[in-house]
């Protein structure tokens, strides 16, 4: 077991490697100057000329590159352009922010997910299996920005209910904008976790009829144990194994989806971060978000493999 | 030396032919008894009709501005309502069908182009070179979600055709895998050992033996990736880094709604409920071609 976690860590090791290439690369591939285009195309020359030394772009690539990697480990993801602030403080406290609505998100898909998919391989082919899988198909197919508004529409701008429901006037519950209170999590956790649920609804599923028509359940079945029990503790526990590795790659991909709910719903987050510093061209913001949320991604996926392996025994590196 | 084989190839090839137009015949078959294939891809093929001939009856030009009849609600005159600069949104959408398509068919097909062959290198050759080939990939699968395209269009800079090479971009490792998994199993078969021992070159045994058993996990992940390369392109024209206005795209035309949404709800709504038919469409007829070509991951 030791021995995989190694490996697996080794593993990663190129990866990372590539990834701060690629973010480092960033910069240099954008056409033109890119010491010109951060500090403004009407910017005097002497400006253009201080920022490029600012930034270590008279150096030669490979210096450029090792400067780059060994600030990067020590905390150091340069300093933003537009604001001046160190990138490590200005991702700070958004960081959490967009942690916290993937790993909600990721909550209520697995939550749902589970039920749904659960609900349609045992009843399968009846009314719910078709409607639920009709759903999930759904799921799949809405754009999470569209959905995102369609709610900020019905639930937060909301819509007047007839007088004869008691208690309720109309359904402006949730707040459109924010995040930190209840009223301003619901909307996007909704928003962000719909496609994550609707894969994992279809995954369990798949998975749960597979196992269900496995010898070991019709043994169970054939010995008496009440469905219930042959469905959740002998069917379930073996179904779900494949369902960890969605869930963890459905945690990154919020983390990257994270980047249009956040623009829905005005978020503070990394997202909101990214898109602002892309369109006022502050790169060194850029990379170190787009760098950040790498990092977290292959650290998860890392995490995930080991979960994997710890649940199934028969998994093999290779 | 060479009479032999040449003969052998022409013995070959007639049998193989038969057998491979026969395999088509019964996959064309099935197709056509699927329900999600026949469903998904008459949609489509609407979609496409709609892209041809729409533009020719839609009653108003897509940009043409009538700041009078701005924000309209959908009316006998304007069937699905007027935008912010009072343009009829029914002709825009029509007008934009062919976008989406576009943008979902030629990323696609160049991220998988590219995904193809290089599969089908790291898979044939394996070593040094399938190990640089998989570990790229492994880092272009390191950015979640939409980033790697993100990162791509910041670079490139915000255009419809920056978003087509983003979005392919970002497809390429999911064909590089598939392919080379596939590859990896059809190289070990006796056949293609025969052919290398009968002199065959690598170029014939990739492009006659190896690429046709790879096509059928290819067309069903290709029709899958269309429908994600289409969410993904629309949410790169909604964060304005991919149309700019006023190309009637979807995705963009829902950004102007966002705006909207407290007094013309419907600027918004029906570019999105036109984006989940459309990836509907693609998934759908995606689900029923993997029932085809690969029944044993049929539930």
């Amino acid at each position: 077991m030791i021995q995989y976690i190694v490996r697996r860590i080794l593993q990663t090791i190129p990866v990372l490697i590539g990834v701060s290439i690629l973010v480092f690369s960033m910069m240099h591939l954008v056409p033109g100057d890119p010491a010109q285009i951060m500090a403004g195309e009407s910017a005097p020359q002497e400006q253009v000329d201080n920022l490029r030394e600012r930034l270590g772009l008279n150096d030669p690539l490979p210096v450029q590159y090792f400067t780059y990697v060994s600030n990067v480990v020590q905390g150091d993801l340069g300093n933003s352009i537009r604001s001046g602030r160190d990138v490590g403080d200005e991702i700070g406290s958004r960081f959490w922010v967009t942690v916290e609505l993937a790993f909600y998100s990721t909550i209520l898909a697995v939550f749902i997910g589970i039920i749904a998919g659960v609900i349609s391989a045992t009843k399968r082919n009846s009314f719910a299996d078709t409607g639920i899988m009709i759903v999930a198909l759904f799921g799949l197919s809405m754009p999470n920005f569209w959905l995102g508004l369609m709610l900020i529409q019905w639930f937060a701008i909301g819509m007047d209910l007839p007088s004869w429901i008691p208690f309720l006037e109309n359904t402006s519950w949730f707040k459109p904008s924010g995040w930190g209170s209840f009223s301003q999590i619901v909307l996007p956790v909704i928003t962000l976790g719909t496609g994550s649920a609707a894969i994992i609804a279809r995954m369990t599923r798949s998975s749960m009829l597979d196992v269900i028509g496995q010898d070991y359940i019709r043994t169970a079945r054939a010995k008496g144990v009440k469905e219930r029990i042959v469905i959740y503790r002998h069917a379930l526990k073996n179904a779900l194994i494949p369902v960890v590795t969605v869930v963890g790659l459905q945690f990154g991909g919020l983390l990257g989806g994270a980047v249009l709910t956040e623009t829905v719903f005005a978020i503070n987050g990394m997202g909101r971060l990214v898109i602002d510093s892309i369109s006022a061209r502050d790169f060194p913001v850029v990379q170190g978000t787009i760098l950040v949320t790498a990092l977290l991604f292959v650290f998860v996926n890392l995490l995930v493999d080991i979960a994997y392996k710890f649940l199934n025994k028969r998994i093999d590196l290779d | 030396m060479m009479e032999p084989l040449h003969s052998m190839d022409n013995n070959q090839t007639s049998p193989s032919n038969s057998a491979r137009s026969k395999r088509w015949n019964d996959i064309f078959y099935k197709l056509r008894t699927n329900k999600s294939a026949v469903i998904g891809g008459g949609l489509i093929l609407f979609f496409i009709f709609v892209t041809i001939f729409g533009p020719l009856f839609t009653p108003y030009s897509p940009n043409t501005q009538d700041m009078v009849n701005k924000l309209q609600p959908p009316s006998s005159e304007h069937w699905l309502g007027t935008d912010n600069f009072g343009r009829d949104i029914f002709s825009r959408l029509i007008h934009g069908t062919g976008l989406t398509l576009i943008v979902g068919f030629s990323s696609v097909a160049l991220g998988a182009t590219v995904g193809v062959f290089l599969g089908i290198i790291s898979g044939y050759y394996g070593k040094r070179t399938d190990s640089i080939i998989m570990r790229t990939m492994d880092v272009l699968l390191a950015f979640p979600g939409i980033l790697l395209a993100l990162a791509i269009v910041s670079v490139l800079g915000g255009s419809l055709v920056n978003v087509i090479i983003a979005v392919a971009i970002s497809s390429i490792p999911i064909f590089a895998r598939i392919v080379r998994s596939s590859t990896l199993s059809v190289k070990k078969l006796e056949y293609i050992d025969a052919m290398r021992a009968l002199g065959a070159s690598d170029r014939r045994i990739i492009f006659k033996h190896i690429f046709p058993n790879v096509t059928s996990p290819l067309i069903v992940q290709a029709t899958l990736s269309i429908a994600t390369a289409i969410l993904s392109a629309s949410g790169l024209s909604f964060l304005g880094l991919g149309a700019q206005p006023p190309t009637p795209e979807w995705g963009a035309m829902l950004s102007d709604g966002r705006n909207f949404l407290y007094n013309a709800p419907h600027v918004a709504l029906f570019p999105g409920i036109a984006i989940v038919i459309v990836v509907l469409a693609f998934n759908i007829l995606g689900d029923g071609l993997r029932d085809v070509f690969d029944p044993k991951t049929k539930d």
